[in-house]
Order: C-alpha cells, then sequence, then structure tokens
C-alpha cells in the first residue's frame, strides 16, 4: 500500500535516518500536525512542537488559545483530529509509566469522599495495581511527596476542606508520588496564593534540577521570564516555541494575542530582545 | 384498519372517542410547549419525579372520597389529590438539593421512587379496604382512556385548554427566562417565580394525562417534542410552537391509532407516535439534524486536514495523517508517492500566503473579534476587505517564491 | 408467629430483599458519585421491554432469556441515551427522558399486543413486584435449613439474586481502586492508564444486571429507591469513601428488612387484616432513613455549604 510505503522512502533517503524521529528522540515531548476541533472551529491547528529534555518550559497564550486542549490531546484525554504524540521517542499511550500529569483543579469535585494521604496514594496507582496492599513504604512516599509541597500535616484532612492553593499542591504532590520523568500541568498557578505559587516554582525547578522535563500551560506573562526556560506561544497555531530568551519577545507575543495585548502591561514584562 | 384509523381521526369513531382525541391533542399542544420551557432549563427529568410523586396523592383522595362516605371514583378530586402530593414532591427536591450535599439527579431519583412505593403501598392498602371493591386506580399507571366517563373526557378536555391557553399567555416571561435568565433578571422577571410557574403548568398537565396517559409516560409528552422541536430551529418562539405541534399530532394521531385497532394502549402508542417524530427530525432536520451534521462535520474535516496538509506540501514537509494523505491524493494535489502535483503545489502557495496573511491580520487587527470570529481556514479574501488585504500585504513585503 | 411459619413464609423473601438492596445500593454508590443517578432510572423502566421481548422470543416465561432480554434493553437504552446525546446534542437528562419512556412504551404496547393470558406476566407485578409470592413450601422447620431436599424448593429467584449480590460484592472489591479514582478523576486517571470509558460502560452494565435480578422480587421502579437512597443517605453519614460504601449496605439491608416486615406484620398490629405492598414498604422505609440522614446525618452539608 502506498500509504504505507511512504515513511520507507523517506528513510532510504536519509541513509536509513528518519527525519523527524531522529530530532525526536531526544526531547521529552513532541507533538506533531496535531489538530483538535470541538464543533466547526479548530481549538488545536497543526501544531508541530517538542520540548526538550531537563527543561522547564511553557505553553503561553490567550483564553481560548488551545493551551489546555493541546496538552489533553498529547495525553489522548481529549480526541484528534489528527496528529500523534510522542514522549521520549515512543507514543505517549505506552509512556504512561514515565509521565504524571496534573490536571485542572476545577476538572475534579473537591466534594468527593476521601482525604489528602488517599488523593496522593493515588499517584501511587502503577505500583499498586488492582489489588497490591498500601504498606508503609508507600505511606511514607505519599506522606515525603507532601511535605515537599509543604502539605504533610494535611495528610488526614478531608480533601473538601482545603482551600484552592492547597488543593494544588495535593494534586503536585499526586503527581511527584508517580517519580515520573516528565510531568504536565495545566494551570498550576491559576487562583493560587502567593506563597503556593513559590512553593509550586520551587518544587518545578528542583525537578527539573533532577534532569526531569516540566511543561506548563501558564497564562501569567508576567512571570514568564522568572519562571521558565522554554516557551511555546500558541493561538490554535503555534507561534513560535523556544529559549524564553529568543522566543519570548513584543513582535511574538503581538503576533499570539493581536489587538488584546494593549491589556497587558507590556512593559512590565522581560522580554527577550526581538 | 386504515377505514376505522380514518374514522377515527375524523371524530366519527364514537362521541366518547372524538373527546379522548380533542383531549389528548389540546394535551399534546399544551405539554409540547410547557415542556419547550423545562427542557431548555434542563429540568426535563424534574417532571419525572413529579410525574410519579401523584401517586400517593391519587391513593389518600381515594381513601378520604371513601370516608367521607362518596365513591372513590371521582375524577377531579382525585386529580386534586395527585397535584397535591406532585407539588409535595417538587418541594422536596428543591430542599434536598438546597440543603443538603446531594445533588439534583440523586434528589430526582429519590424523591421518584419513595413517593411512588408510598404510592403502591396505598394502593395495596385500597385493594384490602373494606369497600373492597376494584378502585380501578392502576388506570392511573397507565393510563386508560376506554374506561372514561363522559364527564372525565370534557373535564380532561376543558383542563388541557385552559392549561393551553395558560401556556399562551405566560409564554413571554417563561421564553426570556428558558433562554436567557440574566437578561430576564435585568428587565425585572422573577426567575424563580418564573421557574415555579413553570413546573407547576408541567404539573397540571402531569396531573390532567394522569387518566390519559398514566403516570409513568406523561413525562415523555414534556420531553420528547421539544427535544424534537429543538432540531428544527434556534429560535425559541419557533422551538415552543414546533414543540406544541409534535405534541399534538402525537395526541391526535396516537388517539385516533388507538380507537381503530384493539388492544393499543392510548398513552405508549402516543409516546411512539411522539417518538417517532422525534427521530425523524433528529436524522433529517436540515441544519441541526444528524445527516446534516454528519456531512457538515466531514467537510470540515477534509477543510482541515487539506489546508493542513497544503501547509505541509508549502514547507516541504513530509505528511504522516493517512486521512490527509488520502485526501490529498484524491483530489489530485499530490502523487502516489507523495510528491506535490503542479496544482498541489499552486494550492499550497495559496494557503501559505492566507496563512501569513491570516497572522499579520491577527496580530494588527483592531477588532480582533472580528478575526475570532472565523476558523482561519477560509481564503482571507471571503473575510476581509480588498483594502484590509492591500495594508496586510504591504506588511508582509514582496511574495516569497520559494513557495513556486 | 411460630419459627415455622417464619421460615416457610418469611424467610426467602427476608434474604431476597435484603441481597437485592444490597446489590444495586453498591454500584448505586458510584452512580451518585458521577452524578448519574438518573441512569438507575432509565434502566429500571427499560426492565420491562426488555422482558416482554425476551418472553416473546423464548415463547415461555423462564428466567434466563426474560433477564437476557432485561440486561439487553438496558445496554441498548445506554448506547441510544449516548446517541442522542452526543450526535444529537441534547442534554443527557433530556436523551435519558426521551429514550427511556419511549422504550418503555414500546413495552407496554408489546405486551398488550402479544397473547399473554393466562401467563404470569401482567405491567402492575412488572412495576412494583412480588415479593410475597417468593415462599419456601418446604421449609418447615429450621431443620429444612440443612436439608437437601428442602433446600431444593427455595425459590429460584434466591440463588440468582445470591449469585449476583456476590458477584457484585466481588467485583466492587476487585476493581475498588480504579473505579475510585476514575469516579475523583477521570482525566488524570486515563494518564495512567485506566480505560475510563470501559470502567464507565461496565458499571452500568452491572447497575443493570442489579436491577434486573432484583426486578422479580420488587419490580422495576422500586429498584430506583435501591440504587439511591442507601447510597445517598450513607453519603450524608461520612466523607470517606469505604465508610459511605459499608453505610449504604447497611442501610439497605435495614430497609429491605424493616420494609417487609412493616408490610406484613404492621396492618396487622393497627387492627388491619391484610398486608400490603412489601416492595413499595421497602422504598418507604429507604425514604425514610434518606430523610433522617438528611435531617441529622453528620456530613450532610458540603464543605462550602456548612453554615
Amino acid at each position: 500500500m502506498a500509504q504505507t510505503d511512504l515513511p520507507n522512502i523517506v528513510l532510504a533517503a536519509n541513509d536509513g535516518q528518519p527525519v523527524r524521529d531522529a530530532g525526536l528522540a531526544d526531547s521529552a515531548l513532541a507533538v506533531r500536525e496535531m489538530t483538535v476541533s470541538y464543533g466547526q472551529k479548530p481549538a488545536v491547528f497543526s501544531v508541530d512542537a517538542s520540548f526538550g529534555e531537563g527543561r522547564l518550559a511553557a505553553i503561553v497564550g490567550p483564553n481560548g488559545a488551545g493551551k489546555s486542549t493541546l496538552l489533553k490531546a498529547a495525553l489522548g484525554i481529549v480526541p484528534r483530529l489528527s496528529g500523534h504524540a510522542t514522549a521520549f521517542g515512543i507514543p505517549v499511550e505506552h509512556a504512561a509509566d514515565r509521565i504524571a500529569y496534573v490536571p485542572q483543579r476545577a476538572s475534579v469535585d473537591w466534594e468527593f469522599p476521601t482525604r489528602v494521604i488517599d488523593v496522593v496514594l493515588m499517584g501511587l496507582y502503577r505500583q499498586l495495581g488492582l489489588l497490591g496492599r498500601v504498606r508503609t513504604k508507600h505511606l511514607d512516599t505519599a506522606r515525603s511527596c507532601l511535605a515537599r509541597v509543604g502539605m504533610e500535616d494535611f495528610a488526614d484532612r478531608q480533601i473538601g476542606q482545603l482551600s484552592g492553593g492547597q488543593q494544588q499542591r495535593v494534586f503536585l504532590a499526586r503527581a511527584l508520588a508517580q517519580d515520573a520523568d516528565l510531568y504536565l500541568l495545566d494551570e498550576p498557578f491559576a487562583g493560587v496564593d502567593a506563597a503556593t505559587e513559590k512553593a509550586i516554582i520551587d518544587v518545578l525547578k528542583a525537578l527539573r534540577d533532577e534532569q526531569r522535563t516540566v511543561v506548563c500551560v501558564h497564562h501569567d506573562l508576567t512571570t514568564v521570564a522568572d519562571y521558565f526556560d522554554d516557551v511555546l506561544l500558541l493561538n490554535v497555531r503555534k507561534i513560535a516555541e523556544g529559549p524564553v530568551a529568543q522566543v519570548f519577545t513584543a513582535d511574538n507575543l503581538q503576533k499570539t494575542y493581536g489587538g488584546r495585548l494593549a491589556t497587558v502591561h507590556i512593559d512590565q514584562l522581560r522580554l527577550a530582545a526581538g | 384498519m386504515l377505514e376505522t384509523l380514518i374514522e377515527a381521526l375524523t371524530f366519527r369513531a364514537g362521541y366518547n372517542a372524538a373527546l379522548v382525541a380533542v383531549g389528548t391533542t389540546l394535551l399534546g399542544i399544551a405539554a409540547g410547549s410547557t415542556g419547550t420551557f423545562i427542557f431548555l432549563r434542563r429540568r426535563a427529568l424534574i417532571s419525572d419525579a413529579v410525574a410519579h410523586a401523584t401517586l400517593p396523592g391519587v391513593g389518600l383522595a381515594f381513601i378520604a372520597l371513601v370516608a367521607l362516605g362518596g365513591d372513590g371514583r371521582n375524577l377531579p378530586a382525585l386529580v386534586a389529590g395527585s397535584a397535591v402530593s406532585a407539588w409535595v414532591g417538587l418541594l422536596v427536591v428543591q430542599w434536598i438539593t438546597r440543603q443538603t450535599r446531594l445533588a439534583e439527579d440523586a434528589a430526582i431519583g429519590a424523591v421518584l421512587s419513595v413517593f411512588f412505593g408510598l404510592g403502591i403501598v396505598l394502593l395495596t392498602v385500597i385493594q384490602n379496604m373494606s369497600s373492597g371493591r376494584q378502585a380501578g386506580l392502576e388506570d392511573f399507571l397507565l393510563g386508560a382512556p376506554a374506561g372514561m366517563l363522559l364527564q372525565d373526557a370534557i373535564f380532561v378536555a376543558v383542563a388541557g385548554l385552559v392549561v393551553l391557553a395558560l401556556v399562551i399567555a405566560l409564554r413571554r416571561p417563561m421564553t426570556l427566562v428558558a433562554f436567557d435568565p440574566a437578561f430576564a433578571t435585568s428587565v425585572g422577571i422573577s426567575v424563580h417565580r418564573t421557574d415555579l410557574v413553570m413546573m407547576a403548568l408541567a404539573m397540571a398537565i402531569t396531573v390532567v394525562g394522569l387518566k390519559l396517559v398514566g403516570l409513568i409516560l406523561i413525562v415523555a409528552l414534556l420531553i420528547i417534542p421539544p427535544a424534537a422541536a429543538r432540531f428544527w430551529s434556534d429560535k425559541a418562539r419557533n422551538v415552543v410552537w414546533i414543540a406544541g405541534v409534535v405534541g399534538g399530532v402525537s395526541g391526535f394521531l396516537g388517539a385516533g391509532l388507538s380507537a381503530s385497532a384493539p388492544a393499543i394502549p392510548t398513552g405508549p402508542i402516543i409516546v411512539l407516535v411522539c417518538f417517532c417524530l422525534f427521530a425523524m427530525s433528529m436524522a433529517f432536520a436540515p441544519r441541526r439534524g444528524v445527516i446534516a451534521a454528519l456531512a457538515r462535520q466531514r467537510q470540515f474535516r477534509q477543510r482541515v486536514r487539506r489546508r493542513q496538509g497544503l501547509l505541509a506540501l508549502a514547507r516541504e514537509e513530509e505528511i504522516l495523517d493517512p486521512a490527509t494523505l488520502a485526501l490529498l491524493r484524491r483530489e489530485g494535489l499530490i502523487r502516489t508517492d507523495g510528491v506535490a502535483t503542479d496544482a498541489g503545489r499552486a494550492q499550497a502557495a495559496r494557503a501559505r500566503r492566507d496563512e501569513r496573511r491570516w497572522e499579520v491580520a491577527r496580530a494588527t487587527h483592531q477588532d480582533e473579534a472580528a478575526v475570532d470570529r472565523h476558523d482561519l481556514l477560509r481564503p482571507i479574501e471571503e473575510v476581509l476587505t480588498r483594502d484590509e488585504i492591500a495594508e496586510i500585504d504591504a506588511r508582509l513585503g514582496p511574495p516569497e517564491e520559494a513557495a513556486t | 408467629m411460630s419459627g415455622a411459619e417464619f421460615i416457610q413464609i418469611s424467610l426467602a423473601p427476608l434474604v431476597i430483599g435484603v441481597l437485592s438492596a444490597i446489590a444495586c445500593a453498591l454500584p448505586g454508590n458510584f452512580l451518585i458519585l458521577r452524578r448519574q443517578a438518573l441512569i438507575g432510572d432509565a434502566i429500571s423502566h427499560v426492565v420491562l421491554p426488555g422482558i416482554v421481548v425476551g418472553f416473546l422470543v423464548s415463547g415461555a416465561v423462564s428466567t434466563w432469556p426474560m433477564m437476557i432480554g432485561a440486561a439487553g434493553a438496558a445496554i441498548v437504552a445506554v448506547v441510544l441515551i449516548e446517541t442522542v446525546r452526543r450526535v444529537g446534542r441534547i442534554e443527557s437528562g433530556a436523551a435519558m427522558g426521551v429514550v427511556f419512556t419511549s422504550m418503555f412504551a414500546f413495552g407496554v404496547l408489546l405486551l398488550e399486543q402479544s397473547d399473554t393470558s393466562g401467563v404470569h406476566l401482567d405491567v402492575e407485578h412488572a412495576l412494583y413486584g412480588n415479593l410475597e409470592s417468593l415462599i419456601w413450601l418446604d421449609g418447615t422447620g429450621w431443620a429444612a435449613l440443612l436439608d437437601p431436599a428442602a433446600l431444593a424448593g427455595l425459590p429460584a429467584e434466591l440463588p440468582r439474586i445470591a449469585f449476583v449480590a456476590a458477584a457484585i460484592a466481588l467485583l466492587t472489591l476487585v476493581f475498588w481502586r480504579p473505579l475510585k479514582l476514575s469516579t475523583f478523576d477521570e482525566g488524570y486517571a486515563r494518564t495512567v492508564g485506566l480505560p475510563t470509558s470501559l470502567i464507565g460502560f461496565t458499571l452500568v452494565v452491572v447497575a443493570a444486571i442489579a436491577a434486573v435480578a432484583a426486578f422479580d422480587a420488587v419490580g422495576s421502579i422500586i429498584v430506583i429507591a435501591m440504587f439511591i437512597c442507601p447510597p445517598a443517605a450513607a453519603r450524608l453519614m461520612t466523607d470517606r469513601l469505604e465508610r459511605q460504601v459499608l453505610w449504604s449496605v447497611v442501610f439497605a439491608a435495614l430497609s429491605a428488612v424493616s420494609g417487609y416486615v412493616l408490610a406484613g406484620y404492621g396492618p396487622l398490629w393497627l387492627g388491619g387484616e391484610h398486608a400490603i405492598s412489601a416492595a413499595g414498604m421497602i422504598a418507604v422505609t429507604a425514604g425514610v432513613i434518606m430523610a433522617l440522614a438528611c435531617l441529622f446525618g453528620p456530613h450532610r452539608k458540603a464543605s462550602g455549604q456548612r453554615s
């Protein structure tokens, strides 16, 4: 069949080295031709992007730009119209052991009848399996993850009693329990207090310093330069990607945000020299 | 069969049958139009709880009538009793939702089943009562218009007419609240009170329809017509009257079919006629219908894939998505080996220029909403004026030759 | 009432009632947390057409074809509801309303059209069950519990619901973790590799099987009370899922026992002569328990709702 022949032709033309995969193998997360649509308008259109290993990266763009959708499509949580995603060179679906996802806080019902420690233990699901017993070592792992986000005193608290920032920290602790190589966070700083924001970014930077990869959907332009190494500017289409120092320019932001940028205090941003 | 059907539909199948047909038609119209407001408020299944909650009221009213020495089978009195317990059921649903952490669906299910259970208990009490006779209250479960007395039929027809008149009189505030509660509040309409009025009308239809359609199926007349009508229009007023027509036609045809053959129970056949109308609407309605929507969806997907493929060609990148490859091949834009044809190259260049222009338009256009409204997959000429495009091209500089 | 009479008349209905209530309450806990309580409503209404079709196809009032028909109808209903909701873009409550009322109407029509006279299959029985008829004639005394010959005479409904209840309990236990995780956070559950759509669908199928097995005893509408009331009351007693499920089992058993006893003996205590509907009374006691939990349950308010 012609369709299956095509990659072989390309392979042959490049001395047996697949063009694209050579570039993607060393990226922690790569998406190709990613298109997602809800109804009659693309939410994400034909995005190619890759996030290098050991980097702390942000996906930035205006509301409705498809930032969360891109993340969810990469993880296979929302259906794609086209495209595929790889983590560490293999399809994301087969890399579940190496990926930890932190959904938006508002995506779950915090009235669910459970405790903080139980939520963190969910992060150990792949270790525990269906019937594995929760042993002391699992509890210790969960507690130490809570300690890393400053929540060790809340282990037995009902999750409905947490503040927004505390909920976010519990979600991060659950992801830490997975001990993953790639962390994908959906708006981790949305609606949290300053102390939580500081605690979270410290943890994320520590993860990066351990050579793990962190990708955050992010909406606060004023902190991009302080927090992140790389940035992907997105508005349905990819506008630009690369190190903050090169990509986070006034020109690119104008392309990403259009007329809306007037509402952002552009002079307060630490922009790269464009 | 056909003859008897025509006879029934032209009201020649007997005075009683004609009255039943008039009653079900009026009831259908009133139910369909009232149901629209509840449907649009996303409260369809509350009416199911209300309907099941009528049963204990029927039982209690019967017991009270007998205790007072009367005949228990007085339809208006039973209907009044059912209305009281239905209203209590509605209040309990609201109380549980407000006062406890339980969500509305749990409250609906609990009220529906517990009230129904209580009703069944009362029915067995009545069966065992010293008056001992067959009370016929089971008819309220599934409806039994055949056993209706003449005055019952007149009662149903008149009550249906009254409810319909009320719906027509109150349609303006109800439409506003159903479609745009925020706006309704701003013009001084109480959303809470209007909601109660809607539920009260739905309840009235339920209790009036009990004897005709039965408490388990009456809710279908409130839900299915608006669900069918919604496929035909996005305008509030239209949905209301289309739902009324769907309900009325179901009632009329259903009563006719039921009268024309033995062993066709009225309630179920009305619901099934209604469902057929729904299924046809869902399939064939021109804009929101499934066939139209699927065709549009397919077109949209093709447009996305074509554009995506053309841009990849313009960037001289390999296309991986098999569906995109198949589409481009089918349209003669690439050869079987994946290399662009002349037509493909020309279209790719155009797509690329379009994409560039959109990029500039997005970054610079004053009214970004005007740009956001579009899916950015159409040629820009279809959206912006020639002057605007010229301005964009001036910013872009001379066209690149690389794409050709 | 003597011991022998109790065993002959009341033991089997009591056990069947308790097991039915528990089999329904277990999946009910998760349906409520997923805001799908009304799926129970929809399923129980379509049991009737399923049983009628099963009966017409097999031509006899035999258990298995009717059970299969009912379970099949539940699955058809779920698929139809999803189709109407997604393809027709109709809100899920209304989608359920459209599908289950139509299927129920179809069942009633079919029943009236087919010649079921002389056969014990009538709408009222289907709607509110016949718990009282499930007597154990061979149970002539406590010794009968150890007598294989007498045990063979137990109503067939008893081993059936016992098997279903045990299977559901086992499934709940084995799949506890995936169920809890995907109920709490579906998107996350998918990223750790759980087949969340399959889990959701299986939950509904299990609920349908519980509804079908309990149907004989309590009829199709009162099953809804068993799906919803014990778990809803349990939800107001605790903030731990494990304890909630245990509470729901206790409440389910309690409402079945007290409902049956009140229906059988209550009228006698009040000087009446005839028993009243046991299934209806079970729903009422389940409702009373839930009402008490709504008024006094220690966790009746949401965290943000406390005053």
